[in-house]
């Protein structure tokens, strides 16, 4: 029971991450119908911005850990967010009318070149880092003690989750995005700026995908410059079980990908958690490929 | 970017103000983006991450980018000479004046280039005054050409392929290059029948060659089978497992189709590490034996096997050079094959349905065509040459790992695909040289390496997005060669009615 | 009702082809709409029947009921063949009533291959009796003399077809650049190459103009009289559909309103009810005619 409550907590919290990322990938799709193949590098920028912030902080000598923590996710989600607006500015807005494969390909290509860039200047080798928020809280007279970095995870998520639902739902700039999302052209005629929406989806995006690089920093300690792909596929699975182009589901999705996860290297043995992963893609692309929230669509003729 | 009119470009007074607006605006995006990860390094210390600053470069770069924007919006307001000399100036001082940094070295001489070789186009081709449609029209047509070329062009880079390891040019080092390109041609034609013919967006190809690959090496491993025995067999198992792959996920839609194809990729590489007994797990196998001459001969120096020495049965001295040149010859044959194949099956029925599909999959329906059937079949035949491709990688390696079958060797694959233009087999070699053999000539340079090729991609595909030899002959005609090109010409018009 | 228009159809018609397609309480359900709800009619070999209806009233869905690219939630669909054959096309996957029962369909927004030449789109409409010949690929991999007859023999059968659509000049011109018109002459063509017993048409002179509409009626007549071939067609053009009909079924709303020939149907008082509307809904409210004019009165004054 103990163990169970164990892998819980270690599954909501990954959950919380994957779904962070999911976030920036189903809205992507969600708007412009592509698979933004450089989110997951995006994220491991999110966590090397976040460690070079933490050592910056370090330098110049703050030590009280609140403020070092806010400094930290300030600066990741800025700084990421920006990457999230060149890339889409660079790559993918003049591809806008071509054929599905070129945005694709130079998606493909900018998360190579974003990957062994980080690799260029902050060097091949993995960063560990002293732990930032140690402790835990120990609940059930001991047997279950959940790092407060994990609850930290679930709490941010939650309260980012509120926020960015509210910002969707509320504000002109959500109605503008949703409109964009039902019909780009006819968005534009009615006076969006569709181009200024579709760079907004990609700096939130990128933002909510720092702060998951940030937590992953905090919870395992290490990053490399590789912990993008994985984590990206892994995102996107979360994003299509969910139901794609849906935010409750990218969420959803997440943390039943980051459950399975936890559960299946929990009980069953961490080597074939991966392959899990996959599997379960495949099984719902192929059972239910509007995922678990999306809504049916029929072939039109 | 502001879109301005540039109809008579050189006689406009240049608009300094925004020019210069537009240049510091990117500075800024440069600034931001770089004062993080490149101003602030992480450096291992004895104590653990420290940090190091380099805000020299920083400022270097966001310099660079400054003029280098402000060099694309003068080539925009028709000052194209300027700028390619102030350009061609900034890659000279690169080469010849001492600075701070490796990094700043090549960014100025590739930036420089870059910029240089912009200006130097606008000014042959005054593509200044011409719209991106129009662009992409002229490209067309060079395409065009290049294809009708290709009926005496791959006759003359056959012979060349033939020719070349008796060339006294060609060493040891350069005919491995040349094996080496090969098999990226041949696995690009492969995958081109799946994603230039029928259209689907195959992420995973990858997998195909890794179970050729481990075919060869496991049947060799726990049966002795040789490799001419094997490459038959090998090819079957891709092409099975490529139907078992295939059979649930052929339905689904384009994106999903290719996220899916990624998964299973990955399936195949972490079973491939995880099932340590019967694969060797992350320690690959070594040892996978070599090709025989036809089974008649060895290229060992005494023969092996009970074989003789191929040196001696042909009377020739000993050089290891010999079985390099018949691996040569033997990826040429194979891939040729793949190019043989391609070009009989587009005029057969089933390759019509595969490009049927690829434009239309709905209307394939309504002619009766079984759309599943025939995507599994394309599935299984690139499959197939995917695995004959994996068996003679594992055979001239004699050694493989899961390593060599990561997902960025199917981007690799892929990206020679669309860069070289969907369907076009002379696209595949042209990019095949690009993106392999190019790399293989800056060897020095490795660490620059991956970075120039992912910027490279999006940059060809800013370039041109449907490939750099996009064009489509017709494999049939009615009225005929002279009319035929006449299609071609028209397509390049946009098809005005007549 | 509608098996009361079933009969008045029965005697009022007179013409010599046997029913091809027999549709009985056909329904399709999307959810909770109801776009086809029971309707019941038949189509005769060598007759042209129009299915005709204000937007929305269900007639694409039948269509593609037909034509098997949705599955009914109710109802039996036969056809006949000359030959004696009959296959229940709600039984059957998509693909095989084109391959196996003969049914031939083109698009309400034209769905040519448009990067491939016209040419090449009726060769690939012959895809199923070409694959037999290649012996599945085979065959003509090798180039076997046997499969090269049959190739030819597509070739003359595009041509012949070409010919009749008056496209033979541009018949090595990629799709997507052959003028509007000719586009849909090519989908009438291309359906044909696959030799139906039963063509279905989803609106053929939607945006042509009227030279090209004539031709239309010209090429349908033909197909109809020299190839023995039944013609379904959905048109909101009635100059079309009342000269070349044989057998007009009108649907509104799902529903059939009414079935018989086009005298008939043009005097059905529940065709013009459904067509014109009641009266009152003519006028349109002071308030917006006060709007538009207002609005027309701005236009002119800018």
């Amino acid at each position: 029971m103990e163990y169970f409550l164990q892998q819980l907590i270690n599954g909501l919290s990954l959950g919380a991450i994957y779904g962070l990322i999911a976030i920036g990938y189903t809205m992507v799709y969600g708007i412009i119908g592509m698979i933004n193949f450089a989110h997951g590098e995006i994220y491991m920028i999110g966590a090397f911005v976040a460690m070079i912030t933490y050592l910056a902080v370090g330098a110049l000598g703050i030590t009280w850990v609140p403020l070092a923590l806010l400094l930290m996710l300030a600066a990741s989600m800025m700084f990421t967010s920006v990457y999230g607006w060149t890339v889409e500015r660079i790559a993918y807005r003049p591809l806008r009318s071509s054929p599905r494969l070129a945005p694709l390909i130079s998606a493909i290509g900018m998360s190579i070149f974003l990957q062994n860039y980080v690799q260029l200047v902050q060097g091949a080798r993995s960063k560990p880092l002293q732990p930032i928020l140690p402790g835990n809280l120990t609940l059930l007279d001991g047997a279950v003690s959940v790092s407060y970095v994990r609850l930290a995870t679930i709490v941010i998520t939650l309260l980012l989750m509120y926020g960015f639902t509210m910002l969707i739902s509320r504000t002109a700039l959500g109605r503008a995005q949703r409109a964009c999302e039902q019909d780009k052209t006819m968005a534009g005629l009615l006076g969006v700026n569709v181009d200024r929406v579709i760079s907004l989806t990609f700096v939130l995006g990128a933002a909510l995908a720092a702060v998951a690089g940030m937590m992953v920093m905090l919870i395992y300690g290490v990053i490399d410059f590789y912990i993008g792909f994985l984590a990206g596929v892994k995102a996107f699975t979360a994003a299509v079980l969910g139901g794609i182009g849906s935010l409750p589901g990218a969420m959803l999705g997440g943390v039943v990908i980051g459950l399975i996860e936890a559960f299946w290297a929990g009980y069953i043995g961490s080597e074939w958690k991966d392959v899990a992963t996959f599997t379960i893609l495949v099984l719902v692309l192929i059972f239910r490929p509007t995922g678990l929230l999306g809504r049916p669509e029929i072939e039109k003729v | 970017m502001t879109t301005i009119s540039a109809s008579t470009p050189a006689a406009r007074p240049v608009d300094w103000p925004a020019i210069l607006r537009e240049a510091a605006l990117t500075a800024f995006v440069a600034l931001l983006l770089t004062v993080p990860l490149v101003g602030l390094r992480s450096v291992d210390q004895p104590t653990g991450l420290g940090l190091d600053t380099r805000f020299d470069q920083v400022a270097a770069v966001t310099l660079l980018v400054f003029l280098g924007r402000l060099g694309l919006g003068l080539i925009r307001e028709g000052r194209a000479l300027v700028v390619l000399v102030l350009s061609l100036l900034a890659a000279a001082a690169g080469f010849f004046i001492e600075l701070p940094s490796e990094e700043l070295r090549v960014l100025l001489i590739a930036g420089g280039a870059v910029l240089a070789i912009r200006a130097a186009l606008t000014l042959v081709t005054n593509r200044s005054t011409l719209s991106q449609a129009e662009r992409d029209k002229r490209m067309d047509r060079v395409a065009a050409k290049v294809q009708h070329a290709s009926r005496w062009l791959a006759p003359i880079g056959i012979l060349f392929a033939v020719a070349f390891p008796m060339m006294p040019f060609a060493d040891r080092q350069l005919i491995d290059i040349g094996i080496l390109l090969l098999t990226y041609i041949m696995l690009g034609w492969g995958l081109n029948i799946v994603v230039g013919l029928a259209g689907l967006l195959d992420l995973g190809y990858v997998a195909f060659y890794a179970v050729g690959a481990y075919s060869y090496a496991l049947l060799a491993h726990y049966f002795g089978f040789s490799f001419w025995l094997c490459l038959p067999l090998a090819g079957l198992l891709a092409a099975f497992s490529g139907v078992l792959l295939g059979f649930p996920v052929l339905r689904l839609r384009g994106d999903y189709f290719a996220i899916v194809t990624l998964g299973f990729g990955e399936i195949i590489r972490i079973v491939l590490i995880n099932w340590y007994d019967f694969t060797g797990g992350p320690n690959g196998i070594s040892g996978i034996p070599r090709p025989t001459f036809f089974g008649i001969a060895d290229f060992s120096r005494n023969g092996a096997d009970g074989l003789p020495s191929f040196a001696e049965m042909f009377g020739l001295e000993f050089s290891t050079v010999h079985r390099i040149i018949f691996l040569y010859y033997l990826i040429l044959v194979l891939a040729l094959l793949v190019s043989l194949f391609t070009l009989r099956v587009r005029k057969l029925a089933i390759g019509r349905a595969w490009e049927a599909l690829r434009e239309d999959d709905i209307a394939c329906a309504s002619l009766g065509i079984n759309r599943t059937n025939m995507k599994l079949a394309a599935f299984a035949i690139a499959a197939m040459f995917g695995g004959f491709a994996g068996s003679f990688f594992a055979t001239r390696q004699g050694f493989i790992s899961p390593e060599s079958f990561t997902f960025i060797e199917s981007a690799i694959i892929l990206a020679i695909v669309v860069l070289g233009g969907m369907g076009s087999q002379l696209g595949v070699v042209v990019a095949t040289f690009l993106v392999i053999g190019l790399p293989e000539f800056f060897r020095e340079l490795e660490q620059y390496r991956m970075v120039a090729f992912g910027l490279g991609m999006v940059l060809i595909m800013l370039w041109r997005p449907r490939g750099l030899l996009a064009h489509r002959d017709p494999t049939i005609l009615l009225h005929g060669r002279a009319k035929g090109t006449q299609t071609g010409s028209t397509q390049a018009a946009g098809g005005t009615a007549p | 009702m509608t098996t009361a228009d079933m009969t008045n159809h029965m005697t009022s018609n007179n013409t010599a082809g046997a029913p091809l397609l027999t549709v009985e309480h056909l329904t399709m359900r999307f959810g909770g709409l109801v776009a086809v709800n029971d309707v019941s009619f038949e189509a005769r070999g060598r007759e042209i029947t129009a299915v005709i209806g204000p937007n929305g009233a269900g007639k694409t869905t039948l269509f593609n009921c037909i034509t098997g690219f949705y599955s009914p939630t109710v109802g039996r669909m036969t056809l006949r063949h000359p030959d004696g054959k009959s296959f229940l096309l709600e039984q059957m996957p998509g693909f095989r009533i084109s391959q196996k029962a003969g049914v031939a369909r083109t698009f309400q927004n034209i769905r040519l291959f448009g990067g491939m030449s016209a040419l090449e789109n009726l060769m690939v409409a012959q895809h199923n009796k070409l694959m037999r010949a290649s012996g599945f690929g085979v065959a003509g991999l090798f180039g076997l003399p046997s499969y090269s007859r049959v190739e030819k023999e597509s070739v003359e059968l595009a041509k012949y077809w070409l010919d009749r659509v008056r496209l033979t000049e541009l018949a090595d011109w990629q799709a997507s650049n052959l003028p509007y018109g000719a586009q849909r002459r090519l989908e009438i063509a291309r359906a044909m190459c696959t030799e139906p017993v039963l063509l279905c048409l989803d609106e053929p002179a939607a945006g042509l103009n009227p030279r090209e509409s004539a031709d239309l009626a010209e090429i349908l007549t033909y197909i109809r009289d020299k190839h023995e071939t039944g013609v379904l067609l959905i048109e909101h053009d009635m100059s079309v559909v009342m000269k070349i009909s044989d057998h007009v079924v009108v649907l509104d709303y799902g529903r059939k309103i009414s079935d018989g020939d086009p005298d008939f149907v043009k005097n059905d008082p529940a065709v013009i009810r459904a067509y014109l509307g009641e009266e009152e809904d003519e006028e349109l409210p002071p308030e917006v005619a006060a709007d538009l004019g207002a609005e027309l009165h701005d236009g002119k004054g800018a």
